[in-house]
């Protein structure tokens, strides 16, 4: 028996041995929309817009400073007085007299009792309310963001795109290890397409903005 | 080789199983509601997108050149995949790819596997494999277990559940799960499938998942998902399988600009899924702690050599062709008898197999083109459809009871008439003589043999006394040299 690699190989080097040489990588036609037509404050007043299209909270701030009391904030809608971040998650952006746990590689079943995680991105996109995780320092593991069922995300408000393509090229997405992209909380409408928010992700998404 | 697709070798064909399925009206029901939200929600957010044009076009290029160039990417992609840390296994059809996953399941001594939603496996039939070898599969995605628990097949590509509504999805769960008192309330149901699977997930040590997109430059694989029950079994187990179709590759991350765009609109009418997880290889405190590819031919790679044919590997499997489709809209999914079912699978199945199965597959279709316009990638559905109906007939010529069946006669001796001028006219004649026998008031209603198939349905006009020919005849006598 031939080497499966090989023969699969073979096979498709047999199959597309007289077929004419088409167009390369670089001609492929891209005119699509690269770039966003929107100013600054139109795209934030559009990600805003589709945060709520997702049932998402939002708690706006304007300084760095005040981002503490929006955490607090977001927890008391929740009625939680817990919060779960990631190891490198500044301490200044936690209110006091909270109970901080640290995600210091906690066991599955550690993360499992905890309701709420606090964590930052690495860049949001406003036209599809998309928040977009590379799982480095105060972003946290991919796990941390999973379990609890409330996450409460930090978008600073440079770190907002219009679309897609300029935000993935912004933040160099290719070169990471691991991506995770956020719209809304977790849903399903494999019932009766009846959306039904909450799976198994976090049921609450809730998003600081600040800057 | 043994190409196998689903259960396609057992299935009924496609005339006779949409004969049953157009008498069960609770499934038209349910089918032609789930159809109706996605197609509504899909056209208003293509609606919104200025260039949904030029991302097709993209797209449709992309996947046209990749295919043109799929071992230089599935070797791209298989190198920088081992170098993060992954390793890449082949497999030649679905028997191999099922011993590969089992012996990785043995080899890291596993039980059970939670799943999330893979079409690939379903396609290789990998479940009845484990089970076969004593390991448990649990599905996670809602659909999915629906359709796992009720011993049931997919019928439709992103929600294979949909044939099903809110009260069999309880009896199903009451009697699985063991819970007498659920009610149907979609929420209930909802949270009783959270329930069950999360212990699953925090417990299960072996993950397999199939894979949307898989991008050669980075060797990373993209999952596109809503429930969290992909990113539950991406990065809770110790191990993660995935199992992708060698059509899935994309030459680099920027392609997904183009993917990501249309895939969400295209399948579910969403801006953007919940979420999409992207993952390269291993990585040490984050996930899995082993990553292996199956990259599986099971016929595509036969799908390379014509140039129409291979179009079909674009598919990147939204299912809004299914949504489009009057015939689906009538028959759902499992008349296709095929987990790819719709036009898409009327002209996956049949080719996978290379015709061996699934031969009236290119029929089930008005070919109308609604699918082709919804396509994100511009797959040419009804052109292919054609081809293939081309390829079935030259096939069954090709034998005896084929070249001397009714229909092959039939369809020479017309072959025959339309060549030449005399024979096409002494043919009307015929017929003019014939056709009286079965005219009702002025229609022909009720036609013998194979044109009965025709008339069973609709009416027909019968030829009439002055044919076109006649008529243009005794015009150039009465009018020497016309108006021209």
């Amino acid at each position: 028996m031939s080497n499966a690699r090989e023969e699969i190989l073979g096979r498709i080097r047999s199959a597309l041995k007289d077929a004419p040489v088409g167009p390369s990588y670089e001609e492929i036609p891209r005119s699509y929309d690269r770039k966003g037509k929107l100013d600054h404050e139109a795209s934030l007043h559009l990600l805003k817009d589709r945060l709520l299209d997702y049932d998402s909270d939002i708690v706006e701030v304007t300084h760095e400073s005040e981002i503490a009391s929006a955490v607090a904030e977001a927890l008391q809608r929740a009625s939680e007085q817990q919060v779960l971040v990631a190891e490198a998650f500044p301490a200044a952006w936690l209110p006091s007299g909270i109970d901080v746990v640290r995600d210091t590689q906690l066991t599955t079943q550690q993360l499992d009792g905890l309701a709420t995680v606090v964590t930052t991105c690495e860049a949001a996109v406003s036209a599809t309310g998309t928040i977009i995780l590379v799982h480095e320092g105060a972003q946290g593991r991919r796990a941390i963001t999973l379990l609890p069922d409330h996450h409460i995300c930090i978008v600073a408000r440079s770190q907002v795109f219009e679309l897609w393509p300029e935000a993935v090229a912004a933040i160099d997405a290719r070169s990471r290890y691991a991506i995770t992209t956020i719209s809304g909380p977790s849903a399903t409408s494999d019932i009766e397409m009846t959306r039904i928010r909450g799976v198994h992700g976090p049921r609450r998404l809730s998003v600081i903005l600040y800057g | 080789m043994s190409v196998r697709v689903g259960k396609t070798s057992t299935a009924a064909e496609f005339p006779s199983a949409a004969k049953i399925a157009l008498k069960n009206d609770q499934l038209r029901k349910n089918v032609h509601h789930a159809t109706n939200v996605i197609r509504n929600k899909r056209a208003l957010r293509v609606e919104e997108m200025p260039d949904w044009q030029l991302l097709r076009d993209a797209a449709s290029a992309i996947k046209a050149h990749t295919l043109k160039n799929l071992d230089t990417y599935l070797i791209e992609f298989e190198r920088n995949c081992e170098l993060a840390g992954g390793k890449v296994h082949w497999a030649r059809d679905a028997d191999e790819a099922n011993s590969i996953a089992l012996d990785l399941i043995r080899q890291y001594n596993g039980t059970e596997v939670i799943k999330v939603k893979t079409m690939t496996s379903d396609e290789i039939q990998l479940n009845p494999a484990l089970e076969h070898a004593g390991i448990t599969p649990y599905e996670t995605d809602l659909a999915d277990m629906i359709v796992q628990m009720g011993n049931d097949e997919p019928s439709h590509i992103v929600v294979p559940a949909l044939h099903r509504n809110r009260f069999e999805v309880r009896d199903i769960f009451r009697e699985t799960m063991d819970l007498p008192d659920l009610t149907e309330q979609p929420e209930e149901l909802t949270g009783a499938a959270r329930t069950y699977l999360r212990e699953r997930f925090l417990n299960v040590k072996i993950g397999i998942s199939g894979a949307n997109f898989a991008i050669a430059e980075t060797g990373g694989v993209c999952v596109v998902e809503s429930e969290g029950n992909g990113r539950m079994c991406l990065t809770m187990p110790d191990v993660l399988i995935s199992l992708i179709g060698v059509e899935k590759v994309i030459p680099r991350f920027e392609d997904l600009d183009v993917f990501l765009q249309l895939l969400p609109r295209s399948a579910t009418g969403e801006r953007m899924n919940p979420y999409n997880s992207l993952w390269c290889g291993v990585h040490e405190g984050d996930g899995p702690k082993a990553f292996h590819v199956i990259l599986l031919d099971n016929g595509r790679t036969k799908l390379l050599h014509d140039e129409m044919e291979r179009e079909t590997l674009a598919c990147i499997r939204c299912g809004a062709c299914l949504n489009a489709c009057p015939v689906y809209r009538e028959t759902g999914g499992h008349a296709y008898g095929s987990i790819y079912s719709g036009p898409i699978g009327a002209i996956l199945s049949p080719q996978l197999q290379s015709l061996e199965h699934s031969r009236s597959l290119p029929y089930a279709s008005t070919l109308c083109g609604a699918c082709y316009e919804v396509c994100p990638v511009k797959i040419n559905i009804p052109e292919i459809l054609i081809h293939l109906r081309g390829r079935v007939v030259r096939e069954d010529q090709a034998t005896l009871s084929g070249k001397l069946g009714v229909e092959n006669l039939a369809m020479q001796g017309a072959a025959m008439a339309f060549k030449s001028e005399s024979r096409y006219e002494a043919a009307q004649k015929l017929v003019q003589i014939g056709q009286g026998l079965f005219e009702r008031n002025g229609q022909l209603t009720n036609l013998p043999g194979m044109a009965g198939a025709w008339t069973k349905f609709r009416d027909l006009k019968p030829i009439p006394k002055q044919s076109f020919r006649d008529w243009w005849k005794s015009r150039e006598t009465s009018k020497p040299g016309g108006e021209a």
